[in-house]
């Protein structure tokens, strides 16, 4: 069976690495996104954000990356107190936000050229991140010459390559094919599994974060508040067609829509 | 399949010099020359370097008058883009330079300035400025939202977001407004020459116009045309040189 932590701070399951504070999100014109949410993201682990569409689940993760100010409350990582973009975070965006005029190469190696990394240091780090992700061959090529899946790599790789303890990623998936979308969970695992880096997913795919996560954060209709937190008791070291026919991510699906059919009424 | 464009560029050119030498052959008007006698009759300008002459007067005007309402005109534009109290100080001054008539403003120049080069660069200034800094100020306006975005998460100064993100991501918006400034400017050149004070390409069409020796007249307008489209052209490839390399490679 499932652990259904309790509402609100959970017990600590591993050392959180981002922790949430009373965090409230009014928008100007008084669209209030998210009330009083509380939560610890634990590190080395995927937690996932899961909600109704429109439920503030990006407006939570932009506000953990510091590109947008909280009304209240106050977000801290690593116990630094969350003022704007950190070098220790590094976000992976819906719609890729690669730069057409530049290079894949360019791309991968933009955090470090902003950070002032020189330009041989930064390439050599690009080009290994390039081929983890499974690129090797398109250094050279352009944005638009590339499908989405492979866009959303290059962003993936971008992020790596500036090394930060924690990856925020927004629907990373969402406008990539379903098959590329399948390949890109598994790789996920194993970047979870692997790298040590603590991940915020936001999706609104049940099966997906089901799939991903060591424990997802279930948020109401807005204004936000976490109405639970699950952790999938999936283990995880079975193959990813195990995994999906495993009775716990079969239950857990299951479980988490039921939770969630009482906010489409 | 490389070859086709080039062959249907070609095909083009052709068909309409066709319908002109028609059109000058029936003729739809004693005052319009057929395309073979205007080309005979840009040969003898050519020759006798009557053209070249007169090139070389309306290039100065509008050289330095596209010049200074390129450099000008951009950044104005970008700081209108950048600062909305800029915006609010320039562009209503633009959008109504924009709608306004001004040829009918010559007059005043020449009231102004005189009948000298000074009245013929700001002639060329006040036709070419307000599209380029129009489109200069939606072009930076306009940059996408989530670029900058990605600029601010990966740590990017503001001076970095402008020069690595926003400007490139403009640049196509700010040329197509250079290479609109650049044809008004060809307008401004010729009309200060035939309201102003006759030199140059204008003295020419004057001249020709007033003899009745229309081949040359026309000669004189084409070549003007074909300039324009040149440097527009040249335009084009400088923006793609320096700014868009990725357009380089889908060509």
């Amino acid at each position: 069976m499932n652990r259904v932590v309790a509402l609100r701070a959970g017990p600590a399951v591993a050392e959180p690495m981002v922790e949430v504070r009373g965090l409230s999100k009014v928008y100007p014109g008084g669209v209030e996104a998210l009330s009083d949410i509380t939560l610890n993201f634990p590190k080395g682990k995927l937690t996932t954000l899961l909600g109704p569409s429109g439920c503030g689940k990006t407006t939570l993760l932009k506000i953990v990356a510091g590109l947008i100010p909280a009304s209240a409350g106050e977000v801290s990582v690593g116990g630094r107190k969350v003022t704007g973009p950190g070098p220790e975070r590094a976000f992976v965006f819906q719609d890729f936000a690669l730069l057409p005029w530049a290079t894949v190469l360019r791309n991968v190696a933009f955090g470090l050229e902003l950070r002032g990394t020189g330009r041989w240091e930064r390439e050599a780090t690009a080009r290994r991140h390039i081929e983890e992700v499974g690129l090797k061959g398109f250094e050279d090529a352009y944005p638009h010459q590339l499908s989405g899946g492979m866009r959303q790599r290059v962003g993936l790789a971008r992020a790596l390559a500036v090394d930060a303890e924690v990856l925020l990623m927004d629907e990373p998936f969402s406008a990539v094919d379903e098959q590329t979308r399948r390949k890109f969970q598994e790789d996920l695992l194993a970047l979870v599994a692997g790298k040590g880096k603590t991940f915020l997913f936001v999706t609104h795919s049940i099966e997906e974060a089901v799939y991903v996560s060591n424990r997802i954060v279930l948020l109401s209709r807005r204004p936000s508040r976490v109405s639970e937190i699950i952790e999938p008791d999936i283990p995880r070291d079975l193959p990813p067609d195990r995994i999906r026919r495993h009775s716990a991510y079969i239950d857990t699906v299951e479980e988490i829509w039921q939770g969630l059919k009482r906010y489409l009424e | 399949m490389a070859a086709a464009p080039w062959a249907l560029r070609a095909a083009s050119f052709v068909v309409v010099f066709a319908a002109w030498e028609y059109a000058g052959r029936l003729p739809v008007n004693p005052a319009f020359p057929p395309f073979s006698d205007t080309l005979v009759a840009a040969g003898e300008m050519v020759a006798d370097l009557s053209l070249v002459a007169a090139l070389g007067v309306t290039l100065w005007p509008l050289a330095v008058g596209v010049a200074l309402s390129s450099l000008a005109g951009v950044a104005a534009g970008v700081a209108m883009g950048l600062s909305r109290r800029a915006e609010w100080l320039f562009v209503p001054v633009f959008i109504v330079l924009q709608a306004a008539p001004l040829a009918a403003l010559i007059p005043i120049l020449v009231l102004a300035y005189g009948v000298g080069l000074l009245s013929k660069v700001m002639t060329v200034c006040i036709m070419a400025m307000p599209v380029i800094v129009l489109n200069s100020f939606k072009a930076i306006r306009h940059a996408p939202s989530s670029l900058i975005e990605m600029g601010h998460s990966f740590l990017g100064s503001r001076r970095q977001i402008i020069a690595k993100v926003i400007l490139p991501a403009a640049s196509p918006v700010i040329f197509a407004g250079l290479r609109l400034g650049l044809a008004a400017g060809f307008i401004g050149a010729i009309l200060a020459e035939l309201l102003i004070s006759p030199t140059g390409i204008g003295d020419l069409i004057t001249y020709h116009q007033s003899v009745a020796d229309y081949p040359k007249m026309y000669a004189a307008i084409a070549t003007v045309i074909v300039l324009s489209v040149l440097f527009i052209g040249l335009l084009d490839r400088a923006e793609i040189a320096l700014f868009r390399p990725e357009r380089r490679s889908a060509r």
